[in-house]
């Protein structure tokens, strides 16, 4: 499997009235028509990661470091003209909240054909064909019809399928999706999920999908990436970190959900809450709300230990694990 | 996802459903101003006159020069002059008629102008933000501080008197105020989500601003600017009245306003007319504006 995006010793750090120390030293990598789950709870730098991948943050108020390649291309190095071609075209997004993300005052059309216009310079014509196609591909029922609604026409479901037509109109090798089912009703969500999917497949794309919903990563992803104030605590594929988790955080997340729990039992929680960014981690971030921390987990990093091919875990509990299997 | 029964049945009753056009935005906006009888009957009486402005060399009315020492002050419902004579015999209706094509572009056209200049730079304030925005908005600022009135009298004043040194000064009052409101409108818009969507699929930043900003900024600021037209009247007027705008001979309604003031015990009812025209567009426009304002809600 080739590289598409590869990321290296990814450091965010928000400057301004308070430093946030977003993310720090994060390494991911999305192969080839590879569906990864990116897991956390809110403010754990899911977000920050996939905007610095398409480099949306704030140019003033940000400063990056590290590597971040997509398809070889270094996006921290591009220019204006080049950061244009490459939005919308290599990369696309979906985002949380389609109500917000499409523009209320243009039809659905006339949005999928300007990104059509801008990108593969086409007639205006020919950008409302390709809108009618897409609107079909992601099963609009009366597509012509919907082509001159207004967001504020359609429920959730279709706005979120109008959103996905969107991102997809220029034929993106990889698609970020920013918790695109969260704001969607069950029902809808699933149909959602399914949809993504099968498009997936159907245009070879690459996907990285944010989720705080393991339910919602289940359905979807190959690979999984756990993330915890700003770093990736584990990584590996869907079955292996569902079935056997390593680290405490990741172990926590999937015990605190409906699956697989006893009625009239508490779900499990995560005691406590998630620490401040104001600076840069020198120890173990989660150790103060781990069960099994040891000292050594206050006193320095932990290491990002491979517990096998493809799968690693940043976290002392991990070293004995890599001896015993 | 074919396969799944619901969304099967969900668009076979979309299909079956009476196929209702999807309407443009201005077309339905037109549609719910055309149901608010207040705003339409605005609507007519601003057509009258506008209609009657435009129309004026062709009425068929009296030439409203021409003076006569014999019939001056004639009151309101004199036979072969309906609304009398002002204090040189000249016929009122005309004068009137005619006046509006002058008071109505005084009116009007400073608002244009401020409109076009005031959302640029509102826009661009609001967009770029930082530095820009800083230097834009406290130089507005500093216009903001004098009272409207006072601003465009000192710069009538300082400029000389003139139709089109009164047009620059009414201008330069308004463009603040419509930078103010442009500028906190795009600020409220430029965070949203769509905007930044729009980044994401590559748009830069002259066409987030044309496309995205303006699209959703707009009617606001020409709400807004509407409802300038009123006082923008009745500055207009008053600087006429003031003697900084328009030359005597000439009729507009705040100099007729001002030049039928000595007469306003004699014939207080034909003095009153050119404030009555003034009176009557102000609260038009004003009455239209907040129509337009509940009509453009759409979302809501």
């Amino acid at each position: 499997m080739t590289k598409l995006v590869d990321i290296s010793g990814l450091n965010i750090r928000f400057t301004g009235e308070r430093t946030v120390y977003a993310v720090n030293d994060l390494s991911l990598s999305l192969g080839d028509g590879e569906v990864l789950g990116l897991l956390g709870e809110s403010g754990s730098g899911k977000s920050v990661t996939l905007r610095a991948l398409m480099r949306l943050l704030p140019k003033k108020r940000t400063q990056i470091t590290g590597k971040v390649n997509v398809m070889g291309r270094d996006v921290l190095a591009m220019n204006d003209e080049e950061l244009s071609s490459f939005r919308g075209q290599t990369v696309s997004m979906i985002f949380q909240e389609p109500a917000l993300a499409l523009d209320p005052v243009y039809t659905i059309g006339a949005q999928i054909a300007e990104s059509v216009v801008r990108h593969e310079g086409k007639s205006h014509a020919e950008g409302k064909a390709r809108a009618l196609e897409m609107l079909e591909v992601v099963r609009i029922p009366s597509a012509r019809r919907r082509l001159d609604a207004y967001p504020h026409e359609m429920s959730g479901g279709m706005r979120q399928r109008a959103m996905i037509a969107l991102a997809l109109a220029c034929r993106p090798k990889i698609l970020l999706a920013d918790e695109p089912t969260t704001a969607l009703d069950a029902t809808v969500q699933i149909q959602i999920l399914l949809l993504l999917r099968e498009l997936q497949r159907e245009f070879g794309m690459s996907v990285i999908f944010v989720t705080h919903d393991i339910g919602v990563a289940i359905e979807i992803c190959d690979r999984v990436a756990v993330m915890y104030a700003g770093q990736i605590v584990e990584q590996g594929t869907l079955r292996d970190i569902v079935r056997s988790p390593v680290h405490p955080y990741a172990k926590g997340l999937l015990a605190s959900t409906i699956h697989g729990a006893k009625r009239g039992q508490r779900l499990e929680t995560i005691p406590g809450t998630p620490p401040s960014l104001a600076e840069k981690p020198h120890n173990c971030s989660f150790a103060p709300r781990c069960k099994l921390a040891e000292p050594r987990c206050l006193e320095q990093l932990p290491p990002n230990v491979e517990v096998g091919p493809g799968r690693a875990a940043r976290c002392v509990l991990a070293e004995p694990a890599v001896v015993t299997t | 996802m074919s396969e799944l029964p619901l969304s099967a049945t969900a668009d076979a009753a979309l299909q079956a459903a009476p196929a209702t056009r999807a309407r443009g935005y201005w077309a339905t906006v037109g549609r719910r101003i055309a149901r608010d009888k207040v705003s339409m009957a605005c609507a007519l009486v601003l057509l009258l006159i506008f209609l009657s402005a435009i129309l004026a060399p062709w009425l068929g009315l009296e030439d409203p020069y021409k003076g006569s020492m014999i019939r001056r002050l004639r009151h309101i419902g004199t036979v072969g002059y309906p609304l009398g004579t002002d204090e040189l015999g000249r016929d009122m209706l005309a004068r009137l008629i005619y006046g509006g094509r002058l008071s109505l572009v005084i009116g009007i056209l400073p608002v244009i102008l401020a409109f076009c200049i005031g959302t640029s730079l509102g826009l661009v304030a609001g967009y770029v933000g930082g530095k820009l925005n800083t230097a834009i908005m406290r130089t507005i600022d500093v216009f903001y501080a004098f009272p409207s009135v006072l601003l465009a009298i000192a710069i009538s004043g300082a400029l000389g008197a003139g139709i089109v040194n009164s047009i620059v000064s009414l201008t330069v009052v308004f463009v603040p105020q419509i930078t103010r409101v442009a500028e906190s409108v795009t600020t409220g818009v430029r965070n949203m989500d769509f905007v930044e969507a729009a980044r994401a699929s590559g748009a830069g930043p002259f066409t987030i601003m044309r496309v995205h900003i303006l699209g959703n900024v707009l009617g606001s600021i020409f709400v807004y600017a509407t409802s300038l037209i009123s006082v923008s009247m009745i500055l207009a007027a008053g600087l006429s009245f003031l003697g900084l705008g328009t030359k005597p001979p000439e009729p507009e309604w705040g100099l007729m306003l001002n030049t039928l003031r000595t007469a306003i015990y004699v014939n207080p009812w034909v003095a009153a007319l050119p404030g009555a025209m003034i009176f009557a567009v102000s609260i038009c426009f004003n009455l239209l504006s907040d129509g337009l304002r509940s009509a453009m809600d759409i979302r809501n």
